[in-house]
């Protein structure tokens, strides 16, 4: 070829190397390899980070935990809450090209509910039937009112899968999910990566900048970040509280805080079974106030978590809408700690703190043990692989547990399950009927402000009562490539891919 | 040498029925109820029975052993509770990349140690074998894991030379694999090179002062000669058990270096396995990690007639 040929196509190509399409992956670090990826059998938080590109849901919650449309554009309640009316979003279809409709949505609660296994079940308990209005109106209803429902219908009891491929595939469907969210399922490699690329379909393909998203779990916090900082992945979620401060250093990465919707705190058996009555702490309560006032929450935070945690005494941060302010953080002190323990006739109360073998509640059992010394408690720390101490917890077979949970958008979620007579999380013991009926009402009342007031009369009743003590909540810590832009901090602590770009 | 090789196959299997008894039976020794821990942090009641019935968890054991084993016979080693991917699926999976990280550190520790060990025994008192000493100790005394992330630190993100993790098939991209492979299969190879030194060290002493190794030399060989075709091969036979033993055990899955360089192989599967209680895979795991010994060890016994022919009768 002549050498003016060759530089007129040399030319050419440059310049329209701009214009040529250039396929960009989105590769995210994850702290652990996710669970089933079926919705109705889901049961672990990092598949839910997952979901969030996989699966569209009924509604999302934003920064502020307010519902948001997703699949369905707009709700309306019965005058008595037991009939909620979904309008559905129009023009959306599955991955494997089937419609989205009432019909399907009808589909996807029945099976959440009926699905022998489905972790969806117990959320899903009070919608009764489900009514395809038309093509595009569902109505759910429910034995009683139900306000949490709508914060449900934002997470994984809300998410939709295709009938046709859930039907063929029977309860093999996690292998090969078909979801209707921006991107379709790949491959999945146990313990080394799940691939999900664009749909090219989906219902809002402008706010998706990425043709592939790479899922790949790695365990070790300092690997992850090794990871980060090779540039082998774009974004990381929980990074370790100990080496966020120096990120913030590296013009290379970005870094987010966000407080969790969980918390952080140590359960204590009141009456799960008769080791609840062989102890102090679990006997008398005055006993377990002084063990809170001997606590120096600011302290723990600081110590435990590198300050990356928000100090808390509840079931929500003192940031949340829903937070008692009638039950305020107590400072900590002594005096009254050894005063309240001397009334109770125990000036030096010994009890044995169950921590789980994971570096932040072994870290936490120190610092509680050394700080309450001081008031007079003797803690023995009996380490407990998590597995054997859920068990020991679940039988009553303790006296105090370090126990953390994930959080839900609505408080009912971080609270019912855990005070309830006889719920399946009540590891305490706790059984207060007036309790149990202002948390019934709490379900019933749609109105925030008014369910408000019934959230402050169950803290000032439950924290009475001290059954867990409450201790921070932490933040999701993530750190990503400075080109990533567009990441939104929403505190359930998933990533969103709609919006993100990767500058080039 | 025929009817010792029958001899010893015919006891592989009831070595694997007492095996799988064995990792059967330890399993349910794990405290924790399995089904609470696979049915995640909500707990639901009903989701926990439904486990326990899958599971045969209120099965009285015998009962249970009879579903997994009748499930092995027919080529079925049951199904991960918590991926729901089938075991055998899993372990062909991993099996691969475990055999090649395997097969790549015990190339590299037999092509350090062995070496090492010689020069370090025919070099005795010298300068040779004093670095020899100082490697193996530092061999032997450095954490897996710490080295592993040094290497990252060095490799990947200062100087990025080689990627920090994951797995690419060598169909895939051969070059991409071995980049990948590189730096944990030498964390592992390290450790056990220096083990292999140290044991061929010793056992070349013990032979270099042996009448025919004199007899050699006084016959006017070559000193190479010596050394390799008459000390080193009368070596070998203990250097072949323990390198055996060795393979053995990077088989089962090397988990701090899988963990630290995200490789997909057994070490992970496994321990992830114990945490959640998903009994299948680490029975299946277990079973073909046992087989790979028992046809490792056989295969030991049958490389010692190839090195001494006073064997073969």
């Amino acid at each position: 070829m002549k050498l003016s040929a060759r530089l007129l196509c040399s030319a050419l190509l440059l310049a329209l190397a701009p214009f040529a399409t250039q396929a960009q992956t989105l590769r995210v670090g994850l702290a652990e390899d996710p669970d089933v990826l079926d919705p109705s059998l889901a049961r672990s938080f990092v598949g839910r980070v997952v979901f969030s590109a996989l699966c569209d849901k009924l509604f999302d919650i934003d920064e502020k935990l307010a519902i948001q449309p997703q699949l369905a554009t707009g709700y309306e309640w019965s005058a008595d809450s037991k009939t909620l009316t979904l309008k559905l979003r129009q023009g959306v279809t599955f991955h494997d090209g089937e419609k989205f409709d009432a019909a399907a949505v009808k589909f996807n609660i029945e099976r959440h509910k009926t699905m022998p296994g489905s972790n969806r079940r117990g959320e899903l308990a009070p919608v009764a039937s489900v009514d395809v209005v038309d093509t595009n109106t569902v109505k759910l209803n429910l034995a009683a009112p139900f306000s949490p429902l709508l914060a449900q219908l934002a997470d994984r009891a809300g998410m939709m899968v295709s009938p046709k491929a859930a039907q063929a595939a029977g309860d093999k469907f996690g292998l090969k999910p078909v979801c209707s969210g921006p991107f379709k399922f790949v491959e999945r490699v146990a313990q080394d990566r799940i691939v999900l690329e664009r749909y090219p379909q989906y219902w809002n393909a402008a706010a998706i900048h990425f043709d592939k998203l790479v899922y790949t779990p790695i365990p070790d916090a300092t690997v992850r970040l090794s990871n980060l900082k090779a540039g082998q992945l774009d974004f990381i979620e929980r990074v370790a509280s100990s080496d966020i401060a120096k990120l913030q250093s590296d013009k290379k990465l970005k870094t987010s805080r966000i407080t969790e919707i969980g918390y952080q705190g140590i359960t204590i058996n009141i009456g799960k079974s008769e080791k609840a009555k062989q102890n102090p702490l679990g006997r008398d309560a005055r006993v377990r106030e002084a063990f809170e006032l001997s606590l120096d929450r600011t302290g723990l935070a600081q110590v435990v978590m590198d300050k990356e945690a928000t100090v808390g005494n509840q079931w929500v941060a003192p940031t949340n809408a829903y937070y008692a302010k009638n039950v305020p953080v107590p400072k900590r002190d002594i005096a009254r700690a050894k005063q309240l323990l001397k009334e109770a006739g125990v000036p030096n109360p010994s009890f044995t703190l169950v921590a789980p073998t994971t570096s932040d509640a072994q870290r936490l059992a120190l610092v509680v043990q050394a700080m309450t010394r001081e008031a007079g408690f003797d803690v023995k720390i009996q380490a407990a692989e998590f597995a054997t101490s859920l068990n020991m917890a679940d039988k009553g077979d303790y006296e105090a547990y370090i126990l953390a949970w994930s959080g839900r958008a609505d408080p009912d979620g971080n609270l019912f399950s855990f005070h309830g007579c006889k719920q399946p999380l009540n590891y305490t013991g706790y059984c207060d009927a007036e309790t149990d009926k202002l948390l019934n009402q709490s379900r019933e009342l749609r109105d925030p402000a008014e369910r408000k007031k019934v959230f402050d009369q169950i803290a000032a009743r439950v924290m009475k009562e001290r059954p867990v003590i409450y201790l921070y909540h932490r933040n999701w810590l993530w750190a990503y490539t400075a080109r990533l832009s567009g990441v939104r901090e929403i505190p359930d602590g998933l990533l969103r891919v709609t919006g993100l770009k990767l500058a080039s | 040498m025929f009817d010792f090789f029958i001899k010893r196959v015919a006891t592989i299997v009831p070595t694997l029925v007492f095996v799988s008894m064995l990792i059967f039976g330890l399993q349910q020794l794990l405290p924790g109820d399995p089904a609470m821990i696979l049915a995640g942090e909500d707990q639901d009641p009903t989701v926990v029975a439904y486990l326990r019935t899958k599971l045969h968890l209120d099965e009285p054991l015998p009962v249970r052993y009879a579903y997994w084993v009748g499930g092995v016979l027919r080529g079925d080693l049951g199904e991960s509770v918590r991926s729901q991917e089938p075991v055998l699926h899993l372990v062909m999976q991993k099996l691969p990349v475990t055999v090649e990280l395997a097969l790549l550190a015990f190339v590299i520790a037999l092509v350090i140690g062995i070496p090492a060990g010689v020069v370090s025994a025919v070099g005795r008192g010298t300068a040779w074998d004093y670095v020899a000493n100082v490697f193996a100790l530092w061999g032997i005394s450095t954490p897996n894991f710490w080295l592993g992330i040094l290497m990252i630190m060095l490799f990947s993100v200062q100087l990025g030379w080689l990627p920090a993790s994951g797995y690419v098939s060598p169909f895939e991209e051969l070059g991409a694999n071995l980049a990948a492979m590189i730096m944990p299969a030498f964390v592992l190879g390290n450790a056990i090179a220096a083990v292999l030194m140290r044991h061929t060290r010793s056992a070349m002493l013990q032979v270099m002062s042996a009448d025919y190794v004199r007899t050699a030399r006084a016959k006017g060989l070559n000193e190479r000669t010596v050394v390799l075709k008459h000390a080193l091969r009368n070596a070998l036979t203990p250097i072949i058990t323990l390198g055996a033993l060795e393979l053995g055990t990077l088989l089962s899955g090397a988990v701090l270096t899988e963990q630290v360089f995200t490789i997909p192989g057994f070490g992970k599967l496994i321990v992830d396995s114990v945490f959640n209680r998903d009994y299948a895979v680490v029975q299946g795991v277990v079973l073909v990690t046992a087989t790979a010994y028992i046809v490792l060890n056989l295969l030991a016994d049958m490389a010692y007639f190839l090195v001494n022919p006073r064997l073969r009768s």
